[in-house]
């Protein structure tokens, strides 16, 4: 038993419960993945891949190019106090136009056809929660200031 | 094991252990990640809600499932589930709003989570780069079951989101790869939860949720160094506080649940779900509330519109009305809600038309153990199974009324299904045949 688990590298247990998940997840693809095994991989992994490689990397340079370069922290100075001004709001609006991404660019054909409701309206209003987000986070920077100078 | 330690290390564990410690310039060097936040404890913040959160997504999609009836004619859109039905019970008709309920959760629960899961990856995102890539068959089978983990949570969300929004891109029916998906999901997600709890609880009580809250930018400091690669250790000055960072999860949450969770609501609510897909009614009037599918859409405008029209019942007798002799039967009202596998839903409306049970006795089979239902509709959801307890429910109906109007043609003008906690596509639209199977 010890040998086993030394060779393995954790306890069988361990390997026990990840045969069995294997199993549960094997029987499951098993009974989608034949009608369509290149698409769903795809789209399976790319999912996985797309987060991980470009929308991570991404949220990290648009946070860069905000703050600026990268403080020690030993440096006491704060270089630019509205940076999570626009970082809050922007990221809040990101997020809108990730989720509702289909409505917001009208990437379905049959969203009118379908529910008769009008599909022209999404582009407008999530710019204006965008605007009123942004409204927000300056007022709350104007009102930080004043109570810092005041 | 003591004899093995006293031999001098082999060729190969040399070699391994050179690797090892060397690893390529960039994301696999831990110096690499820099913020200040990452760490076990606020990792497994994200992972608490997400527990919880996720445990009511997946319910919620098995109970959708079960409304289904899917051991019934060809209501399986999964055919090949198996044992993945194991937990199949039939589906109620009490309370009439609960399929309402639990789908309205199952789709506001799963949009309100995706700022945690976010969150929650980026917060662990320097495990994807760990070097050495593989310690262990242990080590590998576990970043194997990872990649099930991630890849299935984000498949889920980005078809159930796509599938809300019309936008059918998916690699197949949406039915089956949402249902598959989450049990490839689930089955990682269990061990994954298993092997990961004692350690949240370890890491949740490590840190004072008081003091964290109270502890600006200024003051945020890392996490104590760990062993579970999450903690920087090269890290920079925090740019927002521990509180923010969750202030800002927190606020995108709400947000979310703001512009969608009205749509599950209707009433004046619906007009708060400002960028959820059912965010407004249709029109005004008896019929004004919201449509699943037009008859346009599916090209049956001149069909339901034609005189010739007649429904066939069908049992131990045969028998065929037009609408006005259905009108002349006995006319009972019913208040029911429509809610749709897509989380949106109607508050209750009034249709009035001939029961369910009485048309099965008029066939002479007055305990039906289902009905088949055939439509004009010859896509998609045009015929249905509905099973005896369905059938016999005072408030089922072939609905001819709706809100003291006739019915629409989009809502299923001449006549049309509507059982109570039936999820939407069931209550079949522009009937004409039903067939009472004793």
């Amino acid at each position: 038993m010890r040998r086993l688990a030394q060779t393995y590298g954790a306890h069988p247990l361990h390997l026990v419960s990840l045969l069995v998940s294997f199993a549960v997840a094997g029987y499951a693809a098993y009974q989608v993945l034949p009608s369509n095994p290149v698409g769903i991989a795809v789209w399976f992994v790319g999912a996985a891949v797309l987060h991980d490689l470009v929308l991570i990397p991404a949220y990290a340079l648009v946070d860069r190019l905000l703050h600026g370069r990268r403080r020690e922290r030993s440096d006491p100075a704060v270089p630019r106090p509205w940076a999570n001004h626009v970082r809050v709001p922007l990221a809040l609006s990101a997020l809108l136009l990730a989720v509702f991404l289909p409505a917001i660019l009208r990437l379905s054909s049959g969203y009118e056809s379908t529910t008769t409701l009008p599909a022209d309206g999404y582009l407008w209003r999530w710019l204006v929660i965008t605007a009123v987000l942004f409204a927000l986070s300056g007022l709350v920077y104007l009102a930080r200031l004043r109570s810092r100078t005041a | 094991m003591s004899q093995r330690l006293e031999q001098p290390p082999s060729r190969l564990s040399r070699l391994r252990q050179a690797v090892a410690e060397h690893p390529p310039p960039g994301p696999t060097r831990r110096g690499f990640w820099r913020s200040p936040l990452r760490g076990p404890w606020l990792t497994s913040v994200f992972g608490s809600v997400l527990l919880a959160g996720i445990i009511v997504v997946f319910v919620t999609g098995l109970l959708s499932y079960a409304a289904y009836n899917p051991d019934l004619g060809s209501n399986d859109k999964t055919p090949g589930a198996g044992p993945l039905g194991f937990y199949l019970f039939d589906w109620p008709t009490n309370p009439s709003w609960l399929y309402r309920v639990t789908q309205g959760l199952h789709v506001t629960v799963g949009i309100v989570l995706i700022p945690v899961l976010l969150g929650k990856l980026w917060s662990v995102i320097p495990k994807l780069f760990t070097w050495p890539p593989v310690r262990s068959l242990a080590h590998a089978l576990e970043r194997l079951s990872l990649l099930l983990l991630v890849g299935g949570v984000v498949f889920e969300f980005v078809t159930g989101l796509a599938n809300i929004q019309y936008w059918y891109v998916f690699p197949g029916s949406f039915y089956s790869l949402h249902f598959y998906g989450a049990w490839v999901f689930i089955a990682a997600f269990v061990v994954h939860v298993a092997f990961k709890l004692p350690v949240v609880v370890r890491s949740l009580r490590s840190r004072s949720w008081r003091e964290e809250l109270r502890t600006d930018t200024a003051h945020t400091v890392p996490e104590p160094p760990d062993d579970h690669e999450l903690v920087s250790p090269n890290p920079a000055a925090a740019t927002i506080s521990r509180r923010g960072a969750l202030a800002l999860v927190g606020g995108g949450s709400a947000l979310l649940f703001v512009v969608t969770a009205g749509q599950s609501f209707g009433g004046v609510l619906r007009r708060t779900a400002l960028l959820a897909p059912r965010f407004t009614d249709p029109s005004d009037g008896p019929n004004g509330f919201q449509v699943n599918k037009t008859a346009d859409a599916l090209g049956l405008t001149e069909g339901a519109q034609d005189p010739g029209w007649r429904l066939q019942v069908r049992g131990a007798e045969a028998m065929t009305f037009d609408r006005d002799q259905l009108l002349g039967l006995p006319q009972h009202t019913a208040a029911l809600p429509i809610a749709c596998v897509e989380g949106w839903s109607t508050s209750a409306q009034a249709w009035a038309g001939v029961r369910l049970a009485d048309l099965a006795q008029l066939a002479g089979v007055p305990a039906p153990v289902s009905v088949f239902v055939e439509s004009l509709q010859e896509s998609g959801f045009g015929t249905t199974t509905l099973r005896g307890n369905q059938v016999l429910d005072p408030d089922s109906l072939l609905a001819l009324r709706v809100n003291g109007a006739d019915l629409s043609l989009d809502h299923g003008f001449p006549a049309r299904v509507i059982v109570p906690n039936n999820p939407g596509v069931h209550n079949t639209k522009w009937v004409t045949r039903l067939t009472f199977e004793a």
